[in-house]
């Protein structure tokens, strides 16, 4: 069975938990993309700007050096950050920025945490002549000015959200609230497997593009299928899009990457399924970082794109039926794993795929020389800058 | 017979329309709370909303938003406000409904919330995001507690909609407004009216609106046509401007009044 169901639910997770101004938004938006999936001309037209104007597809490049100075696993990294804009996230606003475009809309908001969806969606919208409004916590907006800079220069409008930690949650609280009150001419642009059905099916099936790619890479380079797949986990896209094509594979690991923070024991993290319990957030039911009364708690990490208290439900159900393992990398090991690919490769990760790059390193001294892992390599890290300065205290270089 | 369908049915026989009141429990703290319930009982409210605080109240404005915020930094939680109702049940028999997202109750447990609520006299919910196609999950403990499920239409609901969610509901029907959050805006009286027949054509239920109202005139005005308006925001604000000083139960209980002049012009109060 294909999952969501009809009502998009992924197990006992997903569901539309939405107040009832937007309910009909988004049962029109679940018939749009239906039909938007049905037509030929639809997919042939994202296959078209995925090609000529994001560059795919994306390179699976055999980081020798890095495997080698581990002595294990061959790892392959799946080149997400050679998209335009610098992420896999522009996979998603391109399918979107189609969809909104089918249905007649001319407005689009957006919420962003590390940016990087911001910048594709400002991207998608300039494409497109849009109107863009990005929300954005204070908070992020001050750890990722780069990107909130680019996205000035693409012609969207950024909005600050001071409310709660002022990060990705709060954003989307505020994005949400923009949507009901502009519902209808407004497109809601959903950066990540979260909100309420369908998005989490439809960012799912625009970022499987990666999975797709990368099985099909993988069989061509070395005539069979990864023995491990790693993907950082914040609301879940990149880590989605690249599982999903392999969900059927049974022997081969999928393994998602939380944001440890200073540790999954303290309360600066965002593992929501490493120290979560279920809930219901942002229109879907999925483990979720809440205090004992309900209340949802503040997430952290060094990686603003990672820093959500929620998950996309489908890693939830991943999780709860053993498909995927989620595992959690805290931010100094996130930091060293950065500065390593830097110099093994010269390939500057994002903070957020620094997790992922964090875990497959471990998992690769264990599993020794015979086998195979892809990375996705989500993003990259030019927009860290001020972070990694911050990190290594502004000396600018750091001991290996 | 719920109280809310008691109470509403004797407004109705009378000719008079319904004053709903919302306030958050525990801003500035529970004890007011418990003082404002039988005071704005008395002040003529007919129907008394206590919004259960959340973290992220995505269908709230600012007022609501921050007074929210206040509560929980206040310690408010779900048990808590489940024993003011208790508490407060002693003191009146005003139709109480819980307001609020659906975390909270799900975290304390669909079975267990529905066991107290029901015991400590709550007489409906009315749980934002959770629509119909979602709230079975909870009315399979709550419907035998005898807890009215009040849902909410909105200017962007079909007619077809509108029939199967009163199909789906109990109480009354809460009509927003407006496209929009809590305590932003003023509606547009001549759409509400149109809006408001669309349901009438849909159900029997009865009709309150809200969101964006907060003035005796727009009051009057829409209970030309509607059973009632629910006053949110504007009262919230009112509570928190004169948390201090002594005076904000009776701050709050003339503004309600006048409210509730408002919507029975005929009548001398």
């Amino acid at each position: 069975m294909s999952l969501p169901d009809g009502k998009g639910h992924f197990g006992v997770f997903g569901g539309r938990y939405a107040a009832e101004t937007l309910m009909t938004a988004l049962l029109d938006l679940e018939k749009a993309y239906g039909e938007a999936k049905r037509d030929r001309r639809f997919r042939e037209e994202l296959k078209d700007y995925f090609r000529e104007y994001a560059g795919r597809e994306t390179p699976l490049f055999r980081a020798e050096r890095l495997s080698g100075e581990i002595g294990g696993a061959r790892i392959y990294l799946k080149r997400e950050d050679l998209n335009h804009t610098g992420s896999h996230k522009i996979n998603n606003t391109l399918g979107q920025v189609l969809l909104a475009r089918r249905m007649g809309k001319k407005k689009i908001i957006a919420e962003t945490g590390a940016g990087q969806h911001g910048v594709a969606a400002a991207t998608v919208a300039a494409l497109f002549g849009m109107e863009c409004r990005v929300f954005m916590g204070e908070e992020d907006i001050r750890r990722q000015a780069p990107n909130v800079f680019r996205m000035k220069i693409l012609g969207a409008e950024v909005v600050p959200v001071s409310s709660g930690t002022a990060t990705l949650k709060d954003a989307m609280n505020e994005a949400m609230r923009q949507w009901v009150t502009g519902v209808r001419d407004t497109y809601y642009m959903i950066g990540s497997t979260a909100g309420p059905h369908p998005y989490p099916m439809m960012v799912r099936d625009f970022q499987s593009v990666i999975g797709r790619e990368a099985r099909r890479q993988i069989l061509k380079k070395e005539e069979r299928l990864p023995d491990a797949v790693v993907a950082c986990v914040g609301g879940g896209s990149n880590a989605m899009g690249i599982f999903y094509p392999f969900r059927r594979d049974t022997a081969v690991r999928l393994v998602g990457v939380e944001a440890g923070g200073m540790g999954i024991a303290t309360e600066m993290h965002a593992a929501s399924i490493g120290g979560g319990r279920v809930g219901v957030l942002h229109g879907n039911k999925t483990y979720l970082l809440q205090d004992a009364m309900g209340q949802v708690r503040d997430a952290y990490s060094i990686a603003a794109g990672l820093d959500y208290p929620g998950v996309g439900p489908e890693h939830a159900y991943f999780h709860a039926t053993g498909r995927a393992q989620y595992v959690s990398v805290e931010d100094g090991e996130a930091v060293r794993a950065f500065l390593t690919l830097s110099r093994a490769e010269g390939i500057i990760p994002a903070m957020e795929s620094s997790h992922a790059v964090a875990h497959a390193m471990k998992m690769a001294k264990i599993l020794g020389k015979k086998k195979i892992i892809v990375v996705n390599l989500s993003g990259r890290g030019d927009k860290d800058d001020r972070i990694l300065e911050k990190e290594l205290g502004g000396k600018g270089h750091v001991a290996n | 017979m719920s109280r809310i369908e008691k109470r509403l049915g004797t407004l109705g026989r009378a000719g008079e329309k319904a004053l709903v009141a919302f306030i958050v429990a525990g801003d500035p703290a529970l004890d007011a709370t418990e003082a404002l319930i039988p005071a704005l009982d008395r002040a003529g409210v007919d129907i008394l909303e206590i919004g259960v605080p959340f973290s992220d109240p995505t269908a709230d404005g600012v007022t609501i938003q921050e007074a929210s915020q206040r509560a929980l930094k206040r310690g408010t939680t779900l048990p808590a406000v489940l024993d003011l109702v208790r508490s407060a049940r002693k003191r009146t028999d005003i139709p109480i409904v819980l307001f609020g997202y659906y975390n909270p109750i799900f975290s304390f447990g669909n079975e267990a919330f529905a066991r107290e609520a029901g015991e400590a006299g709550v007489d409906g919910l009315l749980v934002v995001d959770l629509p119909p196609e979602e709230s079975s999950e909870l009315r399979r403990y709550t419907d035998p507690e005898g807890l009215d499920f009040i849902s909410l239409v909105a200017p962007t609901t079909p007619d077809e909609r509108i029939a199967w969610i009163a199909g789906k509901s109990s109480g009354f029907l809460y009509y927003i407004s407006m496209t929009g959050i809590t305590g932003t805006g003023r509606p547009d009286p001549s759409g509400v009216k149109k809006d408001v027949k669309r349901i009438r054509r849909a159900t029997g239920l009865p009709v309150m609106v809200g969101f964006g109202i907060s003035t005796p005139g727009q009051a009057s005005e829409m209970a030309s046509f509607a059973d009632g308006v629910v006053v949110g925001s504007a009262l919230v604000q009112l509570i928190h401007e004169n948390r201090e000083g002594g005076d904000m139960v009776k701050k709050a209980c003339e503004y309600a009044s006048l409210m509730k002049k408002a919507l029975s012009p005929s009548k001398k109060a």
